[in-house]
């Protein structure tokens, strides 16, 4: 991969944050893959949230979407497979002045990474986590993803998938997420609102995106694109807070509804950490480091 | 041949001892897990800390979740003690269980105190003095009410204390300090019970003893402390300005973690307790990426766990501390026991060539000195460093010096300067430093850190000659670390029949054989390792001075019959004189184990 061609110009302080400033690698991905409107959609955000650029941390795990960071001009990187959360989470407690985006597809998130999925999602921490779901196993070519349908021939199934695949966005409302929202990786202004609202939520906000492999599993969301033949049904009339309500949403029939699921903030760990430390702060006095522990070994005398 | 059983003031007296002064003494208390075993022998190490004598303590906790066989050995004295002591002078014993299982530990000559509600001694061994006395019933005398046999540890502290002429005061300080802040009763009841036990008629039994003698007042002028391996080890953490990290649950590594959780919080920091191992390791190297040196920790198992996430900090290069506090192994194994089998995993554990530091604390004092080490070493490479401590190590509570904290605390704040246009993080001509987010790149080219093998930029390159310059990079900077180690220093006699060589917490009971071996005519030498990776230079001429080279350690043989530390110290050096004395029977090593070691490998080379 050549970065050495695209050398985007350094912003100065105070100028506003383009695309162009946030270019970086060529992508990777096949032509036509649905990730190219994701990451498109992702400079509009953040040239839409002007944050300054050295502030935002562009995470992933592995697989095809993983490779996300490599083609934002941000601090970040590539983790492991499935534990990208674990590690931005600490990113997000350890830098509170930090903007923390986590980028993964279905297998990362719902199958190696799904332990982890809950526990970031129930700690709060503050993020905003992208999952592009293209129900398949992309990078390895074909196999089974936790989220293919029933009958889905791939390279581990070749008579089809007899596993019942998870629902991300019943998976997603029980998680414990904050904020929930879906949306459809041919659906840029949709993806945009999606994803900033995300950004914009103080807690673990999550947005599942349909974002389709035009190699592995074509046609895959095609019932919820009109171009297609589909329909793409918005979220209406639906109260965000209801937890039951967004259950009900997210048990829809194939292929279901757009938007926002669930929005109902509650304290983030980020501050709640940072409470402890206020009251930890108090008891001792603000003590200086050096004070603090040399009374811990007066008390070992 | 060289007798295996210590000099002692005790040793020959079969009934009446005489009563003289004493440099040291060796207790340990058998009895049951909820009758607060523990809690006096933590009184009688930090009596002993307070008074500028030196302690050194040994206990087995079970795993059952509640009750059990438990003891705590305390060995106290006014010499050096570097061992917990292999056998006791004196065995207090709860139960008929406690009695039968360790009255093998007790020296012939020694005294036997038991709970004559409780024990029946065997009537024909005269082996040593036995003292009965209704410890129960006089405790629940003393403090009466509903608190049942409650206290009964306290009785007991109570006598040791007029048995030995502890310092009293200093005693019901320490209990006062301890159950202060709990129902008012409850210290009352405390002090019933150590009062009844002080009070107990046992003149006769005194004679057993006697005091100390005159302290040896500290090197250095400096306070003593008191501390258990794994809040030694927490300490340095703090001194070396770590204050974020992550861990999941496992004993003996938990209370490093619990402590870690309470503390980091007064400094402005924070411990996450994650949902398991992985997030656990996870999350350090997150935070460590965020420009904060961070702490990972666990045992063999929870280090298994955490091989995956330890590759990618090798080749992403982050700076990283990683606990191990070995337990016996593999599996779930013995988890309340003491190993040294996971050196291997910590050197090579991981998939690919992931070369990373190793070091591993001689004892308590050094638990808190290593983890300064590996910081500073964490942050000069920029390269995880592992630790490798123990069980024995965890929970044992030695007395030291007060560190110089003034000296030695490091300022935590990362570093979010504007990097020059020239930045890149991982150049092949200079050690690895980040820009961790926050700070600005003049160039306006920000940098990602990653798992695929990268150039110098850390973009992505399949190019398999970066690659190997990349693994140079990640091996020479290791290498560099081994040329600036100290030189290893030998303890004994500078050549001769025998070098014991060790690491970890095998190094009290080697000296002890050291000095005991030099005392039977056998010219010996110590070396001992705190550094396993990178290996120190010039052991190899170390080694050649002397006609044989053992290496004790706490784990397998393995199939070709050498420990894992010997396995390594042949592979580098290549001398045929290396061997092995290693077990993997879960309790420090005894001094005459180490003794008889070295007397069975003098006999195989002479019927050679």
């Amino acid at each position: 991969m050549s970065s050495a061609t695209l050398s985007p110009a350094p912003a100065a302080p105070g100028a506003p944050l383009t695309k162009k400033a946030l270019t970086a690698d060529h992508p990777t991905w096949c032509p036509g893959c649905g990730d190219f409107a994701v990451l498109a959609s992702f400079y509009r955000v953040l040239e839409r949230l002007q944050y300054p650029q050295e502030k935002i941390v562009t995470m992933a795990g592995i697989g095809c979407s993983s490779r996300f960071p490599y083609f934002v001009n941000t601090h970040g990187g590539h983790f492991i497979h499935g534990r990208s959360l674990p590690f931005s989470a600490a990113v997000s407690l350890g830098r509170d002045d930090l903007h923390v985006f986590v980028f993964g597809g279905d297998g990362d998130g719902f199958s190696i990474g799904g332990n982890h999925l809950v526990h970031t999602a129930r700690k709060n921490v503050r993020l905003t986590y992208v999952i592009m779901d293209n129900s398949v196993y992309g990078l390895t070519k074909k196999q089974t993803s936790p989220t293919s349908p029933i009958g889905f021939k791939s390279k581990t199934d070749p008579t089809g998938a007899i596993d019942q695949p998870i629902n991300p966005m019943r998976t997603l409302v029980n998680s414990g997420a904050t904020f929930v929202a879906r949306s459809h990786a041919t659906q840029v202004n949709h993806m945009i609102d999606m994803m900033e609202k995300a950004a914009r939520h103080d807690g673990f906000s999550v947005v599942e995106i349909l974002s389709e492999c035009v190699e592995f599993y074509e046609g895959a969301f095609d019932a919820a694109n009109p171009r297609k033949g589909g329909q793409f049904l918005q979220v209406e009339n639906h109260d965000p807070t209801d937890l039951v309500a967004a259950f009900k949403l997210a048990s829809e029939a194939w292929p279901g509804r757009f938007g926002v699921f669930y929005d109902s903030p509650r304290p983030t760990k980020n501050a709640l950490e940072k409470g402890l430390i206020t009251k930890a702060r108090e008891r001792t006095k603000g003590a200086a480091d050096l004070d603090l522990l040399q009374a811990s070994f007066r008390k070992a005398r | 041949m060289v007798s295996s059983t210590s000099e002692n003031p005790m040793d020959g007296a079969s009934t009446a001892i005489s009563p003289r002064p004493i440099q040291d003494v060796v207790i340990r208390l058998a009895g049951n897990s909820q009758d607060g075993i523990q809690t006096i022998g933590g009184f009688l190490a930090r009596l002993a800390g307070r008074s500028d004598q030196e302690v050194m303590t040994y206990m087995t906790i079970p795993a059952t979740i509640s009750g059990g066989p438990s003891i705590f050995q305390v060995r106290m004295g006014t010499g050096e003690i570097l061992s917990a002591g292999d056998q006791a002078d004196l065995l207090v014993a709860f139960y008929q269980d406690s009695y039968q299982n360790h009255i093998g530990f007790l020296k012939p000559g020694g005294v036997l105190l038991y709970d004559t509600d409780h024990v029946k001694p065997n009537p024909d061994d005269h082996r040593f003095t036995s003292v009965g006395l209704p410890i129960t019933a006089r405790t629940v005398e003393a403090v009466g009410g509903s608190s049942k046999d409650k206290g009964k540890n306290l009785f007991v502290l109570g006598l040791l204390a007029r048995l030995f002429d502890l310092d009293v005061e200093k005693l019901t300080t320490l209990v006062k300090d301890r159950f202060g802040g709990r129902a008012e009763d409850i210290v009352r009841n405390a002090l019933l019970a150590f009062d009844a036990g002080y009070g107990y008629p046992a003149e006769g039994l005194r004679q057993c003893f006697f005091r100390f003698d005159a302290p040896r007042v500290s090197a250095a002028g400096r306070h003593q402390v008191t501390l258990d391996g794994n809040t030694a080890l927490t300490y340095g953490l703090i001194a070396a300005g770590v204050r974020y990290g992550a861990g999941y649950p496992i004993t003996p590594w938990s209370s490093i973690m619990e402590v870690l959780r309470t503390e980091l919080s007064k400094y402005g920091g924070l411990f996450v307790q994650t949902e398991d191992e992985l997030a656990a390791i996870s999350y350090a190297i997150g935070f460590s990426y965020s420009g904060h040196l961070a702490v990972t920790g666990s045992s063999g198992p929870g280090l298994s766990l955490k091989m995956e996430a330890l590759g990618w900090a090798t080749m992403a290069e982050i700076p990283l501390i990683v606990i191990n506090v070995q337990r016996g192994g593999p599996s779930t194994g013995l988890p309340t026991n003491v190993e040294q089998s996971d050196l291997l995993q910590a050197l090579y554990g991981s998939h690919g060539d992931t070369p990373r530091v190793v070091l591993a604390p001689k004892n308590v004092e050094e638990c808190f000195y290593v983890a300064l080490e590996a910081a500073q070493i964490a942050r000069k490479y920029s390269t995880p460093v592992i630790i490798l401590s123990d069980q024995g190590l965890a929970t044992r509570i030695e007395a030291f010096d007060e560190p110089d904290l003034a000296k030695l605390m490091v300022d935590p704040a990362p570093d979010l300067s504007e990097r020059p246009g020239d930045f890149k993080p991982y150049p092949l001509d200079a050690v690895t430093r980040h820009a961790p987010p926050g700070a600005r790149i003049a160039s306006g080219k920000y940098p990602t850190v990653s798992g695929l093998e990268h150039d110098e930029l850390g973009h992505p390159s399949g190019n398999p000659q970066m690659h190997q310059k990349m693994n140079a990079k990640r091996r020479d900077k290791i290498k560099a670390l081994g040329l600036e180690l100290p030189k290893p220093e030998v303890h004994g006699d500078p050549d001769g029949e025998v070098l014991l060589v060790g690491w970890g917490s095998t190094w009290g009971p080697v000296r002890e054989a050291v000095t005991r071996l030099r005392k039977a005519g056998i010219r010996t030498g110590q070396l001992h390792l705190r550094h396993l990776n990178p290996l120190p230079e010039g052991l190899g001429e170390i080694f050649s001075r002397y006609r044989s080279v053992q290496v004790v350690e706490m784990n397998d043989p393995g199939v070709y019959g050498y420990g894992q530390l010997a396995m390594l110290l042949r592979a580098r050096l290549a001398q045929a004189h290396i061997q092995s004395i290693a077990k993997t029977d879960g309790l420090t090593f005894k001094v005459s184990e180490i003794i008889d070691g070295v007397n069975r490998r003098l006999a195989e080379t002479a019927a050679q």
